[in-house]
């Protein structure tokens, strides 16, 4: 019982750490991440296939995430870098190949066990609960963090009671990191792009993920709002020392936020490795640009 | 009729008329929608005049039959709750939700005869043959969750409504083999009318018992639903997982364990609409129709809004009572039977998705 009144308030100090750090990641950013140490193998997908009835979505694929890092998974459009996302989330079964997430080898993921093992997610169009408002979404994102049965939360007495309170607590740290106090009781269908994306971050760091999963967290925003996203991932990095998985298209976005690049086109791996290696890549520049035959 | 009694009813109406259609304005509303607007908020309004016209004449009997009304809607309401639940969580139109009432009553009433066939008191018979029939309604959850639901997963809402449909023969078919298929008559509540307000009205109002029993714990059940849905971890999840699935999975919430708890749910909102049911009317196959009814209620309401089915539960009880006492002397009797229809057809034609309904916006 002890073990589980625990875990919130490390998870409040852990958190509560994100509004100081916030203030550092202004100014010295790049100091910072230098600092940072990256860890060992956290991920590792190998030789993934996927198809569906006759179409190849990702073919023979093979790369890993390091435990700390920013990774990104970029590519043209239908290069297969959202059914890779689905597979390692579970969403999708590949025919071929094996994951591996920390240390445990699976020939497919379940969403539910990917979500029990720490790796939480959001979606390229957003799939938020629409009709609940950011508080009620971002407390949905500890369901598996909270314990007390059904029976307890029916009458909800002490123990029940005490535990909403905790993770609580949790959320509006979230919130207030977010920027999104004021729109705390708003049903989400009801905000625009920018904030409900901003939301639906907050539901998946409601989870304290180790590995967090960003399907397109830019699409469709100003610069203004890039700007903004950009620093809580990197803020979300560096102080909760979450590993990162990115999909993005703003080549400017990718090449200042990740450590390393892999590159998919027709669902094949054409490119892995830091992104100055990346950009100068003739493989990768054909695949964007085209190639003159 | 006294002129009074034209005036101020006939005022009621136009103003009522005019309100209407000012609240039925849509967005870009063609000359055909404003046309077909205005004649029914104009019918609506006759309706409504018409009534006060009658109950300036003679509000006793108007009161009562209000009154009976109103209280035989709640029993609508039950019926409609059920299917609301389930609609909520899994986007599935439960159109066994009939049978389950049917299945809930002939287990709550058979445990019940044999208790008492063996001797055991009614106290004692009585809370033993609800936990059996909440065990039954259990066990009916868990297997359409795993034979019919979860292999249907991620799939079309028709294909599921279909499912629906076969479950409703497997649930029929079942529950008579098991505990028979003749009327059981029920006695869980006093069905004796009983006479109230007699110092207002003169002679006083007649109200059945029953209907005040079943209003009270339709009461019950729903504030406790709302509080269910609203402040606890499940009825948060529930809520999420009827948003969007894949959402849900992604953050962790177990998808079977949460449509095994909406369809308990319904399952127990069946038992409590078998009590009241199965007393007015005996468990018998025919109660399965009763889901028939709850269709124009669910119209009328919205089928996403719980509020929404008891208002319409209300509305159509009301209605239907008003229109064969009333209009049935006019345009002959019978009119019970099609007034929930017709008036789920007008809602229907200015207001698809119910009273109390989410508006469905595609993103084109």
């Amino acid at each position: 019982m002890s073990v589980e009144a625990d875990v919130p308030v490390a998870a409040i100090g852990a958190i509560a750490s994100l509004g100081d750090a916030m203030a550092a990641a202004d100014n010295d950013a790049r100091v910072q991440a230098e600092q940072r140490r990256i860890g060992d193998v956290l991920l590792s997908v190998d030789n993934v296939s996927l198809s569906f009835g006759g179409v190849r979505a990702i073919a023979d694929v093979s790369f890993d995430i390091r435990k700390g890092e920013i990774r990104a998974i970029i590519g043209p459009n239908g290069a297969g870098k959202t059914s890779m996302l689905n597979v390692i989330n579970g969403f999708y079964f590949p025919q071929q190949g094996v994951i591996t997430f920390k240390g445990e080898k699976r020939r497919e993921m379940r969403p539910y066990f990917a979500a029990t093992s720490g790796i939480s997610r959001t979606f390229q169009n957003v799939a938020l609960f629409k009709g609940m408002t950011t508080l009620d979404n971002m407390m949905a994102g500890r369901t598996l963090k909270m314990r007390r049965g059904l029976f307890w939360q029916a009458l909800r007495l002490g123990p029940a009671e005490k535990e909403e309170i905790e993770h609580r607590a949790v959320v509006e740290k979230l919130i207030d990191f977010l920027e999104i106090e004021h729109i705390r009781k708003v049903p989400v269908g009801k905000l625009p792009y920018g904030l409900q994306k901003r939301v639906e971050l907050g539901r998946a760091l409601a989870m304290e993920p180790e590995l967090l999963l960003l399907d397109e967290p830019m699409a469709g925003m100003n610069l203004e709002e890039k700007e903004d996203m950009s620093r809580f991932i990197l803020t979300i990095n560096q102080s909760l020392g979450t590993t990162i998985a990115l999909i993005e298209h703003d080549m400017g976005v990718v090449m200042d936020l990740s450590d390393r690049v892999v590159v998919l086109e027709y669902g094949r791996k054409i490119a892995d490795g830091t992104p100055d290696e990346v950009k100068r890549d003739p493989k990768v520049i054909d695949a964007y640009l085209g190639v003159s035959h | 009729m006294s002129a009074i009694s034209l005036a101020i009813p006939g005022g009621i109406g136009a103003v009522l008329a005019a309100l209407m259609f000012a609240l039925l304005k849509g967005d870009r509303r063609s000359t055909v929608d404003t046309a077909v607007h205005a004649a029914l908020a104009m019918v609506a309004a006759l309706f409504i005049g018409f009534l006060a016209a009658r109950a300036i004449d003679n509000p006793g009997s108007f009161v009562e039959i209000l009154v009976g009304g109103l209280l035989s809607g709640v029993l609508y309401s039950l019926v409609a709750l059920g299917f609301v639940l389930i609609f909520k969580a899994s986007g599935v139109f439960n159109y066994a939700q009939g049978a389950m009432v049917l299945v809930a009553g002939l287990a709550l009433v058979r445990s019940l005869d044999f208790l008492t066939g063996h001797g055991i008191a009614t106290i004692v018979a009585v809370p033993l043959a609800i936990i059996f029939s909440g065990a039954v309604m259990a066990l009916c959850a868990f297997v359409i969750e795993k034979w019919v639901l979860r292999p249907l997963l991620n799939q079309d809402g028709l294909t599921l409504f279909m499912a629906t449909i076969g479950a409703t023969f497997a649930l029929e078919g079942v529950a008579q083999l098991i505990f028979g298929s003749d009327v059981y008559p029920l006695k869980l509540f006093p069905i004796d009318p009983m006479i109230v307000f007699e110092s207002v009205f003169p002679g006083g109002i007649l109200i059945n018992k029953l209907d005040v029993w079943g209003a009270v714990i339709a009461g019950v059940l729903v504030v406790t639903l709302a509080l269910f849905f609203q402040y606890t971890k499940t009825g948060r999840a529930l809520r999420a997982v009827a948003d969007d699935h894949a959402a849900a999975q992604s953050v962790g919430i177990p998808i079977s364990w949460i449509w095994f708890i909406v369809w308990l749910v319904a399952g127990l909102v069946a038992l409590v609409a078998a009590t009241v049911w199965g007393t007015k009317l005996g468990v018998q196959f025919s109660i399965t129709f009763l889901a028939l009814k709850a269709l124009p209620v669910l119209i009328i309401g919205g089928f996403t809004s719980v509020p929404g089915a008891i208002v319409g539960g209300l509305i159509v009880g009301a209605g239907e009572k008003l229109a064969e006492l009333y209009l049935g002397e006019l345009i002959g009797g019978g009119i019970e039977y099609w007034f929930a229809y017709v008036l789920a057809l007008a809602v229907l034609l200015v207001r698809p998705q119910g009273l109390f309904g989410e508006k469905i916006i595609e993103r084109i």
